[in-house]
């Protein structure tokens, strides 16, 4: 996606919030139209903004179930971005999927665990989804199937404090989305 | 109620919104008003200054009841620094200097007295006039006045506060400043994100920006108008810059790969970025605000992020994995400038942020398997570790270079705590539900 097309889907998602925010209010103290964003970039905000978009292309689906494909989670030793295990196995599955089913795509969201600097561990948690965005294309997926995004510890699978949380929350949560690649 | 915008001072300034964002605003943000952070002291110096802070004499009907004089015995005692006279053992109840009896304040244990009085003026305002004297000598210190919206009423008690701690301890206060945080609320994987602004004291909140989806990494203009933060509502991350009393905002990056560490130039023209690329190699770049001219600073497979200006712009400094561990470094802010590293000490240093005056490095540091707050002092290298949490971690001076704020874990939740660049005084900021993390002390108010 060029730059110019991605602020412009940027734009239609703060437009949908500042309406979702608009509903919100309306309930309480009928409303006008939404202002509308200035030129250029710049969105008329409010003091208090609400980030909470409404789904767009992104829009997540449940993926297949079958067997290992069932499992869409990879975990990780601590400060390791390197699958072993059964997540060789798990992450196999899926490239044979998406090696088998062109249309479709994932988006791979890394994560670490709380210990350590934040964002330092979105540099971690990035190098994890390369590494099974990697093994994924070295197995029969193609590149345009893919995106990554790196949480860090921002999003947690589970609470807790001590390593079984931890171990739990080292991942990279492989998610298929709802829209397809458009055929070539 | 409408929340008074954050940035409101004495000045009066007024709103840039226009009215229909005002109405939206007001309802939403009054929905998710939130209640102070709690505060507790966790340490103080042994023998902190007596002073007695006697009650304003107020202006009943204008002042909305707000007592000056406890928000200012609530700042000084929160410095560590100060112990205030209980008000039940005050022998009087002056409201000037001259009906002060020194020796009778001495004898009562006060080294120093504080005197003063709200009184509405003209065209709403409130005038807040103060006089410090030393019980000692008999001599004032300070008088002084403030004139400013009952709105801003607060924010002049601060500014009474920060007078104080200037005259007493020879060190400009920074109590009228600001905070900014992420409150997180909700039990994983469900958890919900705000960004708050706050008073120094952690009272005088107001929301920000609120997100089903992660927000981090704050960071303040040098004009204390906007800030900088991450989000991740567009399930991407991407960096934008927030006017903070309207509300205005821009995306400024949403390329592919981690957007992140955004850090605001001392000249407030620029923001050094951290920029992944569809590669997934995180690297420093520097983004011009106006032209949106970008300059890669780092090249390097290793993770480099947290960049973070010196005082005078000319480098900045960095943490990155390129040695096998996490350490800082510092670089010219110049593209093809080489990195030297700063850091020596142990496995893990993270997260530099500079002092005022360019002198120490704060840092994350791993001491014994804690994460802990550390201090380099950038002419001996000499390291102090401050904190004595198990994860503590985003540290961020304040803007007289006293006090160092962070993030800690307290117990099951993430709370707020500050410590003296001296190691003596602490105090720990608590939400009274939720977890606050990532604090960004803001710049000095004009």
């Amino acid at each position: 996606m060029t730059e110019k097309a991605s602020m412009r889907r940027v734009m239609i998602v703060l437009l949908v919030a500042a309406s979702v925010a608009l509903g919100a209010c309306a309930a309480k103290r009928p409303v006008a139209a939404p202002p509308a964003p200035a030129a250029n970039e710049a969105v008329q905000g409010s003091g208090a903004g609400s980030a909470n978009a409404a789904a767009g292309a992104d829009e997540e689906a449940a993926g297949p179930q079958a067997g290992l494909l069932a499992t869409h989670l990879v975990y990780f030793d601590f400060d390791s971005s390197e699958i072993k295990g059964t997540g060789t196995d798990v992450v196999a599955a899926h490239a044979k999927f998406l090696g088998g089913h062109a249309g479709t795509r994932v988006r791979l969201e890394g994560h670490t665990d709380e210990r350590g600097s934040r964002e330092y561990n979105i540099g971690l948690g990035e190098r994890r989804a390369q590494s099974v965005r990697r093994a994924l294309l070295l197995q029969g997926a193609a590149d345009a199937q893919i995106s990554t995004v790196s949480y860090g510890e921002e999003r947690p699978a589970v609470p807790g404090h001590d390593e079984a949380a931890w171990a739990k929350n080292r991942r990279v949560e492989i998610v298929y989305l709802a829209q397809p690649l458009p055929p070539k | 109620m409408r929340p008074i915008p954050a940035s409101q001072l004495m000045s009066g300034r007024r709103r840039l919104a226009g009215a229909l964002a005002l109405i939206v605003v007001g309802l939403c943000a009054a929905h998710n008003a939130r209640a102070a952070l709690q505060i507790e002291i966790t340490s103080g110096v042994r023998d902190p200054v007596p002073i007695a802070i006697v009650p304003f004499a107020r202006a009943v009907a204008a002042d909305g009841g707000l007592d000056v004089a406890e928000v200012v015995q609530h700042d000084l005692e929160g410095s560590g620094r100060f112990r205030a006279l209980p008000r039940e053992r005050m022998p009087a109840a002056p409201t000037r200097a001259a009906e002060i009896a020194a020796a009778v304040w001495k004898g009562a244990g006060s080294d120093y007295v504080v005197v003063g009085r709200v009184t509405a003026i003209d065209n709403g305002q409130l005038a807040v006039d103060f006089e410090l004297l030393n019980t000692l000598t008999g001599a004032r210190l300070a008088a002084q006045r403030f004139v400013g919206a009952a709105s801003a009423l607060r924010n002049a008690a601060h500014r009474v506060s920060d007078v104080i701690y200037q005259k007493i301890l020879g060190v400009r206060g920074a109590f009228a400043t600001r905070i900014a945080y992420v409150a997180v609320d909700g039990s994983p994987p469900a958890q919900h994100y705000q960004l708050i602004v706050a008073d120094a004291d952690g009272a005088n909140q107001h929301l920000i920006l609120d997100s089903r989806l992660p927000l981090m990494s704050p960071s303040w203009s040098p004009d204390g108008q906007w800030l900088a933060y991450v989000s991740f509502e567009t399930k991407h991350s991407g960096v934008y810059v927030q006017l903070v009393r309207s509300g205005e905002r821009r995306q400024v990056s949403a390329r592919a790969g981690v957007n992140g560490a955004p850090e605001w130039s001392p000249d407030g023209r620029k923001l050094a970025l951290t920029l992944g690329g569809s590669g997934g190699n995180p690297d420093i770049y520097i983004l011009e605000l106006t032209s949106q001219e970008l300059t890669r600073l780092t090249d390097d497979p290793a993770i480099d992020t947290e960049a973070v200006w010196a005082p005078d712009g000319h480098s900045l400094y960095f943490t990155s994995d390129r040695a096998g561990s996490a350490q800082i470094y510092r670089i010219a802010a110049q593209s093809g400038a080489h990195p030297t590293r700063i850091t020596f000490g142990g496995s893990y240093n993270a997260r530099p942020r500079l002092s005022p005056d360019g002198s120490q490095l704060a840092m994350v540091t791993l001491d014994n398997g804690a994460y802990r707050i550390a201090v380099q002092d950038l002419a001996s290298g000499t390291v102090r570790v401050l904190s004595h949490g198990r994860l503590d971690e985003s540290p961020s001076f304040a803007p007289n270079g006293a006090t160092l704020l962070y993030s800690e874990r307290d117990g099951e939740r993430g709370a707020l705590a500050t410590v003296s660049t001296d190691g003596l005084t602490g105090l720990r900021l608590k939400a009274p539900q939720g977890e606050v993390c990532e604090p960004a002390w803001g710049p000095f108010s004009p």
